[in-house]
C-alpha cells in the first residue's frame, strides 16, 4: 500500500439491508470511486446533496456514502428529503471506518481510482469548483 | 450410600473448578482490556487531536478524538504494535499528528539541528578565547 492509497481491507455493514461484507470486495467495475463521509445532523452535509446528486450522473464514478455517528432511521430521513446520491451507504457508528480512510469528520469526500489511490480529499462540503474539478478528472 | 458421597464429593470438585475457571476467565478478560486502555492512554497521549488547539488526543473530546481513541484501541486488540499504530497514523494524517516525531529520515535534520548549532557555537567561542590566548 503506497502513501497515498486508501486502506480498504476491512468489513463494513450496509444501512439499509445491513449486510456485513468486505470494503475492497465492494470496490471493483468501475473507474472512480467518490466516498463521501456524512451524517444527517450534519448541517454542511444538506449544502453538498444537491453537488452529490449532480455526480451521480457520472457513469465512470461509483457513489459511496459512509454514514458517520448517526441513526439509521435519521440517516434514511435524510435521504429521503435530500435524494440519494449513492450506489451503497456504508454505516460508521464508532467513526472508526472514517479514521481509517484518515478523515477529519463530516463532511468529507474521497476520489479515488481502481488502483485505490486517492486523487483528491475534499474537507468540508463540496461545491461547484469541486464538482468541476472531480468531473475533469474522470473525464481524462 | 458410599457410591453417593463419592458423587456428592465430585460435584463439590467439579463446582469448584468451574468457580476457579470462570475467575480466571474473567480476571483475564479485565486485565486484558484494562492492558490495551493503558496502551491506549499512552499513545494517544504523544498523538496532537488535529480539529483541536493545543490538545492531545487523550486530552480531547472531541468526535475525531474519540472516533481515534476508539480505533487506537480496536488496533491494538487486533494485534498491532504501539509502532505499528503510530505508522499507520502518520501514513494517514502525516508526521503533523505526532508530537514527539521520533528519529527518522524526516525528521533528522529537526533532531540534529539542535546539536550542530551547539557544535557550531562551541567552535566559534574556542577560537575567540584561543585567539585571546
Amino acid at each position: 500500500m503506497g502513501d497515498n492509497n486508501i486502506f480498504t481491507d476491512f468489513r463494513v455493514q450496509t444501512l439499509v439491508e445491513e449486510k456485513t461484507i468486505n470494503f475492497e470486495k465492494f470496490l471493483s467495475g468501475k473507474n472512480f470511486y467518490l466516498i463521501n463521509i456524512w451524517s444527517s445532523w450534519c448541517e454542511p452535509c444538506r449544502d453538498e446533496s444537491d453537488k452529490l446528486l449532480e455526480l451521480k450522473n457520472d457513469t465512470t464514478i461509483m457513489m459511496i456514502g459512509i454514514n458517520y455517528k448517526d441513526k439509521k432511521k435519521n440517516a434514511l430521513n435524510f435521504l429521503k428529503l435530500y435524494g440519494n446520491p449513492f450506489e451503497e451507504i456504508f454505516v460508521d457508528k464508532q467513526g472508526t471506518i472514517s479514521i481509517n480512510f484518515g478523515a477529519y469528520g463530516v463532511p468529507e469526500t474521497f476520489l479515488i481510482n481502481n488502483d485505490n489511490k486517492v486523487l483528491k480529499k475534499y474537507i468540508g462540503p463540496l461545491n461547484d469548483e469541486d464538482v468541476y474539478e472531480i468531473k475533469k478528472i474522470t473525464k481524462n | 450410600m458410599r457410591m453417593f458421597m463419592k458423587l456428592k464429593r465430585l460435584l463439590k470438585i467439579k463446582i469448584l473448578i468451574i468457580f476457579i475457571l470462570t475467575y480466571f476467565s474473567f480476571n483475564n478478560t479485565a486485565i486484558s482490556s484494562s492492558f490495551y486502555e493503558e496502551q491506549t492512554i499512552n499513545i494517544t497521549k504523544n498523538l496532537r487531536c488535529l480539529i483541536c488547539q493545543g490538545q492531545t488526543i487523550h486530552e480531547s473530546n472531541s468526535d475525531f478524538a474519540e472516533s481515534m481513541k476508539k480505533y487506537i484501541k480496536g488496533e491494538l486488540e487486533n494485534g498491532k504494535t504501539n509502532d505499528e499504530v503510530f505508522s499507520s497514523l502518520t501514513k494517514k494524517y502525516g508526521q503533523w499528528i505526532v508530537y514527539d516525531p521520533g528519529i527518522s529520515r524526516n525528521t533528522l535534520l529537526l533532531w540534529s539541528l539542535p546539536l550542530l548549532l551547539f557544535l557550531i557555537g562551541g567552535v566559534i567561542i574556542a577560537k575567540k578565547i584561543f585567539r585571546k590566548i
